[in-house]
């Protein structure tokens, strides 16, 4: 059956309640009332010729402009090989859709996830927790206006940018550190010489000031 | 010491018979439970009375990112959905993404499409099959499994620069064509693994242990599978001849010949996790049956379509759906007629499943919930997108 016919028998049995194709461009959808999204759900499953038993996706999109947030129901049916795409609007202030989970257990998660993601609330639905967020999340991140709370139980969620250290450094602190390595540099030249010329036998300490001496040399050099 | 008195307490708990039932958090850190996934698991003694899926520790917003980032910029980020199978997870958006501009990749390109995902479905089920192996507790089989999917990682390196997050789909096309001598490498290996897939049922599938430990397990009828959206081989392990490949087809698909494994109950009762294991080592042989035709048939020209540097598809919507290693992948994509997604939507297989485990948990013994788990081959960074 194609999307057309779908919608007319549809259209037969739920008359207004259904809205036209959509015209767009890409694929079509339906949009549908919201109070027959259930029974149309199982109609859509139990008719004979449409049978949708298998529920691909449910998920939401949000209108501000338009003040809706939109329920988007994937219907296929593993029967007859063929889909279609529903649309229920509800409003945003408020949303609230009736659960479809009684036609399809796939919608208990796909609800919850729109639930916590969103904010829709399915009415009736078993289980209506949030799913992938802490309980304690503020706010439905997917939702147009959501601001970030600035972290979470004193876990930060801003990053200084990397770049923006890495030009501190070359432009104020290059300078001290250059100025550090060099002051360090000329001391431990100092010390190794005065050593070498007091002491001609080989310890412990002329071998360490030699390495710190040779250590110090090419840094120097490479500041400079 | 306290460790102990701690130990006690546990012990105590698990035989005194006025508190017979306690609950144990499965995860999040547990080698069985395929990435950070907890399963608050409610037990009498070994036997579960239910076992309670807590997933979201893996969430990172990937659905709102593809609202911030205009649409060439999104494709890394579709790698890191499912790291075992990146190709297939490439590959759906950019079919979405095509969908919604009206373009169509170049045959070359389809193609190439075609033999980069059949090969990492190759790698992603040798991961899969392996790792239930060793849940269960089959040490050796794991090795094995990855010295195999290391060869498949080594000839997807040399086509495109990464082993895990392949980025290789751009939309309207790939970013790469074959290098030098790489079909001959391919087919050398291909050669390999079907000689190599009789010495693995030999070692493992039809090893009376582990055949013991899945057959009768987990049953999922055809029914429930349906009822719960399950996709890919834990639906068709269910016996539900459906494989996007064949019954929706997209890219280059239509121009091979490969059958579609499904469960048949054959050691077991249809449905078992001996029948979605089974599907995926079936899959492999068809997987390289693909690859083969690809090969020989790979036509001559562009590898990508010429396309805006700055896409701004007009508004409206479109889905692109691939057969992911995990099932039906959907990518459901809202245009504003801006360079950016107003809405980008991932199902995954592996959230579907995750679905289902509450419901097979009830009255199962604990080995056999990690064989569950094993068998519905979730990876979490997907549930949780």
């Amino acid at each position: 059956m194609t999307v057309e016919e779908v919608r007319a028998q549809l259209e037969s049995k739920f008359g207004e309640a259904m809205g036209a194709l959509s015209e767009t461009k890409g694929d079509r959808f339906v949009v549908v009332k919201g109070d027959v999204i259930v029974d149309l759900c199982h109609f859509l499953k139990s008719t004979v010729g449409l049978e949708f038993d298998y529920c691909q996706d449910i998920t939401a999109v949000d209108w501000p402009g338009r003040n809706v947030i939109e329920v988007v129901y994937h219907l296929y049916s593993l029967v007859h090989r063929h889909g279609i795409v529903l649309k229920v609007e509800t409003d945003r202030s408020a949303p609230a859709v009736a659960t479809v989970e009684g036609v399809w257990k796939a919608a208990t998660w796909l609800e919850r996830e729109i639930y916590d993601l969103f904010g829709v609330n399915f009415i009736g639905h078993s289980d209506m927790r949030r799913i992938l967020l802490p309980d304690d999340w503020v706010g439905n991140p997917l939702r147009k206006d959501y601001k970030e709370a600035g972290g979470y139980h004193g876990v930060g969620n801003e990053r200084v940018d990397p770049l923006v250290q890495l030009t501190k450094v070359t432009d104020e602190k290059r300078k001290a550190i250059a100025a550090a390595a060099a002051a360090e540099a000329a001391t431990a030249t100092t010390t190794a010489t005065t050593t070498t010329t007091a002491t001609a036998t080989t310890t412990a300490t002329t071998v360490e000031a030699a390495a710190t001496a040779a250590g110090a040399g090419p840094s120097s050099e490479g500041k400079g | 010491m306290a460790i102990d008195l701690e130990l006690d307490r546990h012990i105590l708990q698990r035989t005194s018979p006025t508190e017979e039932e306690i609950v144990v958090n499965f995860g999040p850190q547990h080698p069985s439970t395929h990435g950070v996934i907890n399963f608050v698991t409610q037990t009498n003694g070994e036997v579960i009375r239910r076992s309670v899926p807590d997933i979201g520790y893996l969430h990172r917003g990937l659905e709102k990112i593809g609202e911030q980032v205009p649409y060439p910029g999104y494709m890394p980020f579709t790698d890191r959905i499912d790291y075992l199978a990146a190709m297939f997870a490439n590959e759906g958006y950019a079919a979405a993404v095509e969908r919604l501009l009206g373009i169509d990749a170049p045959p070359r390109a389809k193609y190439l499409r075609a033999i980069a995902g059949e090969l990492c479905r190759i790698s992603n089920h040798f991961i899969s099959v392996g790792t239930m192996a060793q849940d269960i507790g089959a040490a050796t089989p794991l090795t094995h499994a990855l010295r195999e999917r290391e060869s498949v990682n080594d000839l997807l390196e040399e086509l495109c620069g990464a082993r895990l997050t392949f980025n290789y789909h751009r939309i309207g096309g790939v970013a790469f064509d074959v290098p030098e001598g790489w079909a001959d490498k391919v087919l050398r290996f291909l050669d390999h693994l079907d000689s190599y897939i009789q010495e693995w049922d030999r070692l493992i599938t039809f090893n009376k242990i582990f055949v013991k430990r899945l057959a009768g397990v987990g049953i999922i009828t055809r029914a429930k599978a349906i009822d719960y959206g399950l996709a890919g081989p834990n639906l068709r392990g269910s016996g539900v001849n459906f494989d996007i490949r064949r019954d929706m087809p997209y890219g280059a698909y239509p121009d091979f010949d490969f059958n579609v494994p499904v469960g048949t109950g054959r050691v077991g009762i249809l449905g078992d996790c001996w029948d979605r294991y089974f599907v995926r080592v079936q899959e492999i042989v068809e997987s390289s049956k693909i690859v083969r035709q690809a090969l020989a048939k790979l036509p001559d020209g562009d590898i990508q379509a010429k396309v805006a540097r700055k896409l701004k598809p007009e508004a409206g919507e479109a889905v692109g759906r691939v057969e992911s290693a995990r099932g039906e992948m959907l990518y459901y994509v809202v245009s504003d007629g801006s360079e950016k997604a107003y809405r980008l939507r991932v199902r995954t297989g592996s959230f579907m499943a995750m679905g289902i485990i509450e419901e097979l948990s009830s009255g199962i013994m604990v080995a056999d919930l990690i064989a569950i788990i094993a068998s519905l081959d979730v990876v979490a960074p997907e549930v949780d997108r």
